[in-house]
């Protein structure tokens, strides 16, 4: 017995196939939400733009006091920016294990990367308050001023990143994501890898460049 | 229009298992060219730890402005790695690219300018 397809109503575009992880049809071929995404990760390039800037703009301002380059420890920033590298390939993996319908392995890579978003956290406020305990806060000079809000604006965003993977952990243990739903995953996962790429311009930039 | 099967179709209506087959190959399709495997995945992690450890080596190597531009050039390959691979801008749709890239481009364009009028920048 043939089994047909359901006739087309007013939530099925014309012409789209169902299929069991399909979204309805978009104009642009692309789910809006992905999309949306991106455009608020463009967007976030002003922001980081603009707090780098100004880090840059005031970096030999300093009339007294330390500077962030006075104080900070290479070898242990680099271990931090390692850290973080190494969590973007633990979300990577967490979302083609889901891709894979595998959400055992999804929930695995998930927790290893909030540990080690968590593990990167624990370093800035270990630096932070190492440089404070030295001399250096928020309000010694412009240069260091802007070193906070920079370092602090790129820490709050892994944060809140952190949370948004131990929800996903939290939703896939109640069986709200399966194999349909990894695009759920995937758009964090944008998140997630851009918060790292963001430290890689930061620590190339405040850091390393003479 | 697209001609879509319906319960009330008669018997030139298209059956089922043909539109799956269709779709389950098309998907396959996609899931290959879509999808890098975990290898991949972790031989790409183990690029950018190796570009990192060699940044940290070009701190210490006092090359002025050498220096500077060749980090800034690790920088830009890193970035573009991770947007590239774990972000998967390679395999998606163009318009996903073109998004995120405006965005960059504008950013850096924008902040040039600023960092040209207030000095930081020379040429």
């Amino acid at each position: 017995m043939a089994h047909l397809l359901p006739a087309p109503g007013p939530e099925t575009p014309m012409g789209a196939h169902h299929q069991p992880d399909s979204h309805h049809a978009t104009a642009t071929g692309v789910s809006n939400e992905k999309l949306a995404m991106w455009g608020f990760l463009a967007s976030e390039c002003l922001l980081f733009g603009a707090l780098i800037s100004t880090y840059l703009l005031y970096r030999h301002k300093a009339v007294s006091g330390p500077t962030p380059r006075d104080l900070y420890d290479i070898r242990f920033t680099s271990v931090s920016s390692f850290v973080l590298l190494m969590s973007s390939l633990a979300m990577v993996l967490a979302l083609a294990a889901i891709q894979r319908g595998d959400e055992r392995r999804l929930r695995v890579w998930l927790s290893t990367t909030a540990l080690l978003g968590s593990v990167f956290i624990a370093g800035q406020i270990y630096e932070f308050t190492s440089f404070i305990r030295r001399g250096m806060t928020i309000k010694t000079n412009v240069t260091s001023g802007a070193f906070y809000v920079l370092t602090g604006f790129h820490g709050v965003h892994v944060t809140l990143g952190i949370i948004m993977l131990l929800s996903l952990v939290n939703l896939s243990v109640r069986g709200r994501i399966p194999q349909a739903r990894s695009e759920v995953v995937e758009i964090a996962g944008l998140y997630w890898h851009f918060v790292d790429i963001v430290w890689v311009v930061i620590f190339t930039v405040v850091y390393l460049i003479p | 229009m697209t001609d879509i099967p319906t319960a009330a179709a008669g018997p030139d209506a298209v059956t089922d298992p043909a539109i799956d087959a269709e779709l389950a190959a098309e998907a396959a399709l996609i899931e290959r060219h879509a999808h890098p495997t975990d290898g991949t995945y972790m031989v790409v992690g183990l690029v950018l730890a190796v570009l990192t450890a060699i940044e940290v080596g070009l701190y210490y190597i006092k090359g002025g402005a050498l220096t500077t531009v060749t980090l800034l050039l690790f920088m830009a390959l890193k970035f573009a790695i991770v947007a590239g691979f774990f972000m998967h801008l390679r395999f998606d749709s163009p318009l996903l690219r073109r998004v995120f890239i405006m965005g960059i481009a504008f950013a850096v364009v924008l902040y040039t300018l600023v960092l040209l009028m207030f000095g930081v920048l020379h040429f």
